[in-house]
């Protein structure tokens, strides 16, 4: 963009017939018009700027939107929800006066393209969602989904991710405490790297992102603003990769995570002098959002002097500046009589801060460089009247093929040793082995308040030291599932996350959702995601657990190949008291194993059908989120009342799976019992939804039973804890030894 | 009476609020010391937390050393001061030439965190004296840095005069490469200056101080009753 002369608001209405390169910033031609339309002249090009990044489908969800309305539209009533969707992140009431929000996001592109600083970039932008709340980040989680184990590509891609996820949480202090780790041929070019955090405040801490107030001033702190990560948003996240353009890598930011560790002690020791009226930080779309956002959810306008942000090059233009996705920086109101004590706390914290605007009485956003005008906006018209589409969507021809292909239809282990055989390759294939190697590389000791972490079935954070008051979030969502049904497969990463949360002892409150999918320009996908969501929605309201935030990943397909649908779930569930939670790790010999809930022939998406016979077809399990319901409290009543010692939910990888993880965990084995009724096969490598194992006292046997039958939930028997193997009566016995060395050595041999 | 013991606080510091909660437990008063404040405000110990101070920009540890609360440090440190560096702390205490020899990367280049078996060598410091000596403790490691090198002159002394604190063990209880999480020379985990006030460590004892939490066990706790029999005795 030529700078002379400098394209002024004035300039602009002088020169109609100048064109502008709205197709290379991605606007489509009917959304230029339309800005045109709006502005009643041609935009300047920093309102162009402006207005593509803020438009990109990463920043407005422009084909997403009119079916994420019904999380709004099917809430729960729910006491606990104190802010919903809209704002940086969602907030639960957890009681005691304490407030939690957290939230997950996706960085997948720029995980593609720069392994680590794509990862740490993310860690770094859902932990200042957080802070932008007002709270003080306590955990963060990372669910990631890879291309194929043996691919050389995933040698290059999560070794990168990996670092990186730990060299800037590590370095931010944040234990690390849950994820996933999925490897699949889908996943090959397009890798899914969300990033969730949690952060705790106390209700009157809560600060939204607008500016109030006619003089207050807007301060810019953190970061020098460089050119790096012009157009991530607009370009990388919201376009499909294809092999012809040039490379992608300036698109994608670099992190600084010294950086971000001083701004998040020096916001909180500014909220905690209430200095801050408003506050956004800059990720996506940097200064372009953060001042359109802040200057539309308040009550007046904006005027901002770009000539003032500290620049870390000096060529940078004005355009540039504002669409600079450079990392830690934030951006807060502050009332004027304030301003000095503000400053002095950056200094303190040695954060570079600099007024560089004020909030007017008017409506206007306005920018000024060199003493011209170059953008004057309705700001709501570029933060929230973007583009809404109604993109044609229609289910898959091939939809009826693949669920026909019945997985409960392919050859089953006919001896013993066939089935001893496959449960060894089972706990040691990629997606079902240890992910030890990975997990190391993360700290989840810091702040002192970890309780449970990875591998256990949710992490769980003390967060009131005096009262044991704490709270749990687990991740979870099956690609393959949601493939084979979309509905299905999404409440299925809800109930899965549900369960989790409920295993540990902690009671399910709110959800947060990443959605990861292929090119809404395909019909197909499109149904998968409209789908995905209508199954969500109808879910999250039958368990009375809201969405109160989260984040659409779409795009994620190279060529004409997307991804599996992959809607990741999160769920926080919050504990009264941290001391009765329950790990998955068999605690003491003799204690009686119980498996809660129906076990049916269902193998449609399983990872047994993944790993014996490299299948995917037929239907996923059922789900029954009434059974979830009743399942979850039996689980938090048990865990309160110490009538269980031990409990894993069941998910890929079935009973046979469950049980081996709790035996090595535990350093104890298990007898295990085939029940009446079911034949060894499916009692082990069965997927059904709803189930739970439990390791319970002999001297609560009866209580336990007791309440499970008083409320009406299937319980069976199923062995014992006992031995130094896993020992399935009648059929075969495998030591722990050779247990762990199939479920330890597979990732560390593939990527180490 | 209780003691007083300080913790500073340098950018980039991270366990310095679980430091200040493990001496609490321990029953003794914390003290926030920050890096650009000389004066020690009369704490009767130090200890110098772990993280990334300075974003291990340089080196880990090179330029907190050259903070404003580490010329008093290091002056009174000579005096008999008890000072205790874990982890980044440590580091900064070789920087400072507190205590000899060195940290480099990990020889497997990544971060490591896991509960550590460690074999206590020296229980006869300020900060050791409530363990026993050969007594094998858990305590969790998570570092990026944590390899220990010095010279072949300089560990022969550490090990002659008794100055290797803590030695790395595999679960079985042997020293050996199983059990050394880094490739540090002699399995060393943390040493002690020849008075036995300093001592450095990469493993984490204020993440093992509470039953409930982080590794479950509260290995690291004598750590902080260690040092507060000490003062309150003195």
């Amino acid at each position: 963009m030529s700078r002379t002369p400098l394209d002024t608001v004035e300039h602009a209405t002088a020169t109609p017939d100048v064109e502008l390169p709205w197709a290379e910033l991605g606007l489509k031609k009917d959304e230029y018009e339309r800005v045109v339309e709006i502005l009643g002249r041609r935009p300047t090009g920093a309102e162009l700027a402006m207005y593509s990044v803020m438009w990109s489908e990463h920043c407005s969800y422009k084909s997403s939107k009119v079916h994420l309305r019904q999380f709004g539209e099917k809430a729960p009533q729910s006491d606990a929800l104190l802010v919903g969707i809209g704002e940086n992140a969602g907030v639960v009431d957890v009681g005691q006066g304490y407030a939690v929000t957290f939230k997950v996001e996706s960085h997948n592109h720029p995980s593609y393209v720069e392994p680590y600083q794509g990862a740490a970039t993310g860690v770094g932008g859902i932990v200042r969602d957080i802070i932008a709340m007002g709270a003080r980040p306590v955990a963060v989680v990372d669910p990631l989904r890879f291309g194929a184990a043996d691919h050389p590509d995933t040698k290059r891609v999560l070794p990168g991710v990996v670092a990186g996820i730990g060299g800037y949480g590590n370095c931010l202090g944040l234990p690390n405490i849950g994820g996933e780790v999925v490897f699949d041929s889908c996943y090959q070019g397009n890798p899914l790297v969300n990033a969730g955090a949690i952060g705790v405040m106390k209700h009157e801490d809560i600060h939204l992102a607008k500016a109030s107030g006619a003089g207050n001033k807007v301060i810019l702190y953190g970061a020098r603003t460089g050119g790096d990560g012009i157009g991530g948003a607009s370009i990388l996240a919201s376009e499909t990769f294809d092999d012809a353009k040039p490379s992608k890598r300036p698109a994608v930011q670099v992190g600084d995570p010294f950086q971000e560790k001083l701004l998040i002690e020096c916001t909180l020791e500014a909220f905690k002098e209430k200095l801050v009226v408003g506050i956004q930080d800059l990720g996506a779309a940097g200064l372009s959002c953060a001042t359109s956002e802040l200057a539309s959810n308040g009550s007046g306008g904006m005027r901002v002097t770009l000539d003032d942000v500290p620049l870390r090059d000096s060529t940078l233009s004005p355009e540039e500046i504002l669409m600079s996705e450079s990392q830690e920086r934030m951006c807060a109101v502050v009332e004027p009589e304030k301003v000095d004590r503000f400053l002095e706390i950056c200094e303190k914290w040695d954060v570079i801060a600099t007024v560089i605007g004020e909030v007017t009485d008017g409506d206007r956003l306005e920018i000024y460089w060199h003493g011209g005008k170059i953008v004057d906006v309705d700001p709501r018209t570029v933060a929230h009247e973007g583009p809404t589409y109604e993109r044609p969507y229609a289910r898959p021809s091939w939809q009826d093929e693949l669920q026909a292909d019945d997985a409960n239809k392919l050859p089953r282990p006919q001896t013993s040793e066939e089935l001893k055989d496959q449960v060894l390759r089972l706990v040691g294939s990629p997606n079902q082995a240890s992910k030890k190697w990975i997990t190391s590389q993360y700290d989840h000791f810091v702040q002192g308040n970890t309780v449970l972490a990875q591998p256990e079935d949710s992490g769980m954070i003390r967060i009131d030291e005096e009262t044991g008051l704490g709270v749990a979030i687990a991740t979870d969502g099956n690609g393959r599932y949601t493939k084979l049904d979309p509905y299905t497969g999404a409440q299925l990463a809800l109930a899965e996350a549900y369960r989790n949360v409920a295993t540990t002892g902690a009671k399910p409150l709110a959800v947060s959702d990443c959605l990861n999918f292929g090119s809404p320009e395909d019909p197909a996908v499109m149904w998968q995601f409209a789908e995905a969501i209508r199954g969500l929605a109808d879910a999250c309201q039958q368990l009375g657990t809201p969405v109160t935030g989260g984040n659409v990943s779409l795009y994620n397909q190279t060529g004409e190949v997307a991804i599996h649908p992959t809607p990741v779930v999160a769920v926080l569930g919050v504990i009264d008291d941290v001391a009765r939670r329950t790990p998955v790790a068999f605690q003491e010999e003799g204690q009686l194993l119980y498996l809660l809930g129906d076990t049916r022939e269902e193998f449609g998406g399983s990872a047994w059908s993944q790993v014996v016979h490299d299948h995917l077809g037929g239907l996923p399990p059922q789900v029954d989120l009434e059974r979830e319901r009743l399942l979850a409290e039996i689980l938090i009543s048990a865990s309160r009342d110490g009538m269980i010692d031990s409990a894993h939910d069941l998910s890929d990888g079935g009973l046979i799976q469950a049980v081996v993880e709790s035996a090595l965990l535990g350093g104890r084995g298990a007898r295990l019992v085939v029940p009446d009724g079911l034949d060894a096969f499916t009692f082990l490598f069965s997927e059904s939804a709803g189930r739970a194992v439990v390791a319970v006292p002999r001297s609560e046997e009866v209580r336990f039973n007791d309440m499970c039958g008083a409320r009406g939930l299937p319980v069976t028997r199923i062995g014992v804890v006992d031995g130094d193997a896993v020992d399935v009566q009648g059929e075969f016995a495998l030591s722990l030894e050779e247990l762990r060395e199939a479920h330890e050595a597979t990732i560390p041999a593939l990527l180490a | 009476m209780t003691a007083r013991i300080g913790v500073v606080t340098f950018p980039g510091s991270l366990d310095d609020r679980d430091t200040q909660r493990a001496i609490r437990l321990a029953g003794a008063e914390p003290v926030a010391l920050w890096h650009k404040d000389k004066n020690l405000h009369q704490v009767d110990a130090v200890v110098l937390p772990g993280g990334f101070s300075y974003g291990d920009y340089l080196r880990a540890g090179a330029i907190s050393r050259f903070s404003p609360v580490m010329e008093t440090v290091i002056e009174q440190a000579k005096a008999g001061l008890p000072v205790l560096g874990i982890c980044n702390g440590f580091q900064i205490l070789t920087e400072a030439h507190l205590l000899p020899g060195g940290m480099l990367g990990n020889d497997h280049l990544h971060f490591i965190c896991r509960d550590q078996k460690l074999r206590v060598e020296n229980a006869a410091t300020s900060w050791t004296s409530d363990y026993s000596e050969g007594q094998e403790i858990f305590i969790p490691l998570k570092n990026m840095d944590g390899r220990y090198v010095a010279d072949q002159y300089t560990l022969d002394k550490l090990e002659a005069e008794g100055r290797v604190a803590f030695r790395y063990l595999a679960r079985d209880g042997v020293a050996n490469e199983r059990g050394n999480p880094n490739g540090s020379l002699n399995d060393i985990a943390g040493i002690t200056n020849e008075a036995g006030n300093v001592v450095g460590l990469m493993p984490h004892p204020e993440h093992a101080v509470e039953p409930l939490i982080g590794s479950g066990r509260t290995d690291g706790l004598p750590f902080f009753t260690s040092i507060l029999k000490k003062l309150v005795n003195a």
